[in-house]
């Protein structure tokens, strides 16, 4: 495949990124393609970890609470530079991660998915708990992200951002699936032992994408307490991890499209639902009942072989 | 010296040694076929070398080292590579890269180069793609190297588990049943493919049952029996010992 060929993907991207504020009407929807755009990125990562390595994560909420709280509290309580806090979230994240994965990836299936979730949880309640640095249930303000004397401000700025970032995700997320390691982590997927025996270390493989989810999970978690400039338990908590893993198995495991999908459709339908008054609930849990019934491995894959394209090939 | 040495190999699974006492050498360059019959305790020999399973009691030696117990991911950068019985394919990907994955050894696996597309990965990827191209060729798979291998017939697939170790440059290469399944015709494929890998300077380890096969294309077979070793020899010599007769047949000699 040529080199332009290849990029058509990010062209694509990029255009649809550069026009949408053409039609965006006002800053309501700025916001809303703004949290798209966080939850994609998120679960780019996560679909890396689930759908392309086999590794399932209930829990990722949490690292996107550890990144949300060290850019509240670091720059609030101990005068740290908002870049220099979002960076230490995002280590911070990936340290805990790399320090459980090694006993967690022990485990496999139903035990896989308990140990992610506890994990979780047990993020989510230091945060609640200790309240003199995190404001506990209430939550606290978090200070505006300042870069070389110029604060981004207004959803404006921030789509800008968010537009570059996720660009630069998705880049990355199709280069490394299309690399030795990320062969080597579909390999792992497909068959454990077969990896094994063609050299690849499998335990390091899985801890180093779970790393990688963490670390990107921080980071967004830093940037969404930046963009709404408030921080409450809830952005660690076990729905929104459910709501993360949804998002990955509606769009599509193992399809870098599927992820960009998922998380634009997920994150839209609670808003074109709310007419539905006190019902939105329970028209979204349909919605998700149906797409599994019907398209168990997620929108995109499933379209893809409908229209007779080769499934491997678009992801 | 030789290139494999197995000395006094045992495993027990709780109360159940399925393999006990086994030693033999393989030489270089050679074909080398254990039979015997069901349960006889071959794939757990194979599972044993190979590093899936650890040995109870013996040592392995690959070029004078000993390598009991190390990992198979460790062992594949000594030269090793093997097949499995029951496949062993990533259906999740298609069979060329399948075929790439068997070079993971000879590539960069650098993350953080691989996520910003480094010039040499991407460079090295296509020449990869050019050789795992051929490979397949040289397994007799060229028709179907852009298909996804779940769409692949049983018989191309353990093909295809050949050429994803081939791909690995092994010195070594354990082949566990690969006619297992197969028609007359695909064997007679399977028999002349195993000697052009022969061939081409890698020693090959079988694991088989059809005998036509193995007595045509190997230069020493081992014969095991309820874990044990029962000889050892050319396909003539076990073709005409009374204990491998009485253990096929059952006969009383």
């Amino acid at each position: 495949m040529s080199v332009l060929k290849r990029q058509y993907p990010l062209m694509i991207l990029a255009g649809v990124l550069l026009l949408l504020p053409l039609v965006l009407p006002n800053n309501y929807y700025y916001d809303i393609a703004i949290r798209m755009a966080i939850n994609a990125i998120i679960v780019l990562g996560l679909n890396l970890l689930i759908g392309f390595a086999g590794q399932i994560s209930l829990g990722h909420a949490g690292f996107v609470g550890v990144g949300a709280y060290a850019s509240a509290i670091l720059p609030s309580q101990f005068g740290w530079h908002p870049l220099l806090a979002m960076g230490a979230g995002a280590a911070i994240a990936s340290t805990i991660a790399a320090i459980v994965a090694r006993p967690i990836f022990r485990l496999k299936g139903h035990y896989l998915a308990m140990a992610t979730l506890g994990l979780g949880i047990i993020i989510a309640i230091v945060i609640k708990n200790e309240a003199a640095y995190t404001g506990g249930p209430d939550g606290m303000p978090v200070a505006p992200l300042g870069l070389m004397g110029f604060e981004i401000s207004g959803e404006k700025q921030w789509y800008w951002v968010l537009a570059a970032i996720l660009l630069f995700s998705f880049w990355a997320a199709r280069n490394l699936i299309d690399s030795p390691f990320g062969r080597a982590l579909r390999a792992l997927h497909g068959s454990e032992v077969a990896s094994q025996v063609m050299g690849v270390d499998v335990v390091r493989y899985k801890v180093t994408i779970f790393v990688l989810s963490a670390f990107f999970a921080s980071l967004m978690g830093s940037v969404t307490a930046h963009y709404i400039g408030f921080v409450t338990p809830n952005i660690a908590d076990f729905f929104h991890s459910i709501e993360l893993m949804t998002m990955v198995v509606v769009g599509g495991m193992a399809s870098i499209y599927g992820s960009l999908i998922g998380a634009v459709l997920l994150t839209a339908l609670p808003q074109a639902l709310s007419t539905f008054e006190g019902w939105e609930t329970v028209a979204f849990g349909s919605i998700l009942i149906l797409c599994m019934i019907f398209m168990p491995k997620g929108l995109v894959p499933t379209l893809a072989a409908r229209f007779g394209r080769n499934g491997q090939e678009d992801r | 010296m030789a290139l494999l040495e197995v000395d006094n190999l045992s495993k027990s699974f709780g109360g159940v040694t399925a393999v006990q006492n086994v030693s033999f050498a393989v030489d270089r360059g050679l074909v080398y076929s254990v039979i015997g019959p069901n349960g006889a305790g071959k794939t757990t020999l194979f599972n044993l070398i190979t590093g899936v399973y650890t040995p109870t009691e013996g040592d392995i030696r690959l070029d004078g080292q000993s390598i009991a117990g190390v990992e198979p991911h460790a062992l594949a950068l000594k030269g090793m590579a093997r097949t499995f019985q029951n496949l062993q394919i990533c259906m999740n990907m298609t069979a060329l890269e399948n075929v790439m994955v068997g070079a993971h050894l000879q590539l960069d696996r650098n993350l953080i180069k691989a996520m910003l597309r480094f010039p040499g990965i991407a460079r090295r990827d296509s020449e990869l793609k050019d050789q795992a191209h051929e490979l397949m060729r040289f397994v007799g798979l060229e028709r179907y190297w852009n298909l996804g291998a779940s769409s692949m017939p049983y018989g191309a697939l353990k093909r295809l588990e050949i050429a994803r170790a081939l791909a690995a440059k092994p010195q070594i290469l354990f082949l566990d049943e690969p006619a297992a399944g197969l028609n007359s015709m695909e064997t007679g494929e399977i028999d002349e493919l195993v000697r052009k890998v022969a061939g081409n300077d890698v020693t090959v380890v079988l694991v088989e049952h059809d005998m036509k096969m193995v007595m045509n294309i190997s230069d020493r077979i081992l014969v095991l029996d309820y874990g044990k070793k029962l000889t050892e020899g050319t396909a003539k010599e076990v073709r005409e010992n009374p204990d491998v007769i009485a253990a096929y047949l059952g006969s009383n000699v």
